[in-house]
């Protein structure tokens, strides 16, 4: 077994065990904006980690390419597709959890203090 | 390195597994996207996993493709919620 070897089976294996705590996150998370951060962040590094892998045994350079464009793809598209299903789930009015503490895009009510923002600092012009 | 790939594709099934009970749990429509959007990830993985044990590249293609539909998808689903909710 060769070194590149070794690196890939490291990073194949530990690349497929963030995707399974992707699929345990999905089910222990109370909503779907949980859900969507134990789902979303294992997907670019656990996908990126088994590419890296794939790619070092390769021996192609279009083979090489080809891992290199979806890897690229999904640092671009990963978050722009999360950004969107959440901002719609979050208009549609989807419920959130019980243990939500803050909601940034609640109004803001008086007497709230959880959600109430932070006073503004106090500039007297010296700078 | 087959063990490796063996370990590995145990437990993409498994994550695979749980993504479908997700998807098949009721829930809002929000949740299936992202449990799709998960199992996608998984599939390109494991076509990933697959090239790197045989060393033979006829599939990433295959990997290219299901890259962008899987975005693709993704939005066009999400605009449908915002339109219509979930």
């Amino acid at each position: 077994m060769t070194v590149a070897d070794a690196i890939t089976s490291f990073c194949i294996v530990v690349g497929a065990a963030l995707a399974l705590l992707a699929g345990v996150g999905l089910q222990r998370f109370p909503d779907v904006f949980a859900r969507m951060h134990a789902a979303t962040k294992p997907a670019t590094l656990g996908l990126v980690l088994v590419l890296v892998g794939a790619a070092l045994r390769m021996d192609r350079p279009g083979a090489i390419a080809k891992l290199l464009v979806v890897a690229g793809l999904q640092f671009v598209t990963a978050p722009v597709g999360a950004h969107m299903v959440a901002r719609a789930a979050y208009r549609a009015g989807t419920e959130l959890s019980d243990a939500t503490v803050t909601g940034r895009l609640e109004p803001v009510e008086p007497g709230d203090e959880l959600v109430q923002p932070a006073p503004p600092a106090e500039h007297d012009g010296g700078g | 390195m087959n063990l490796a790939a063996d370990i590995a594709m145990t437990l993409l099934a498994g994550a695979g597994l749980l993504c479908v009970v997700r998807l098949l749990r009721p829930c809002s429509l929000a949740d299936r996207i992202v449990a799709l959007d998960s199992l996608l990830i998984v599939i390109v993985s494991g076509i990933a996993v697959q090239a790197a044990r045989t060393r033979d590249g006829t599939y990433l293609d295959v990997l290219v493709v299901a890259a962008l539909l899987g975005f693709v998808s993704t939005v066009t689903v999400a605009r449908f919620i915002e339109r219509r909710g979930a």
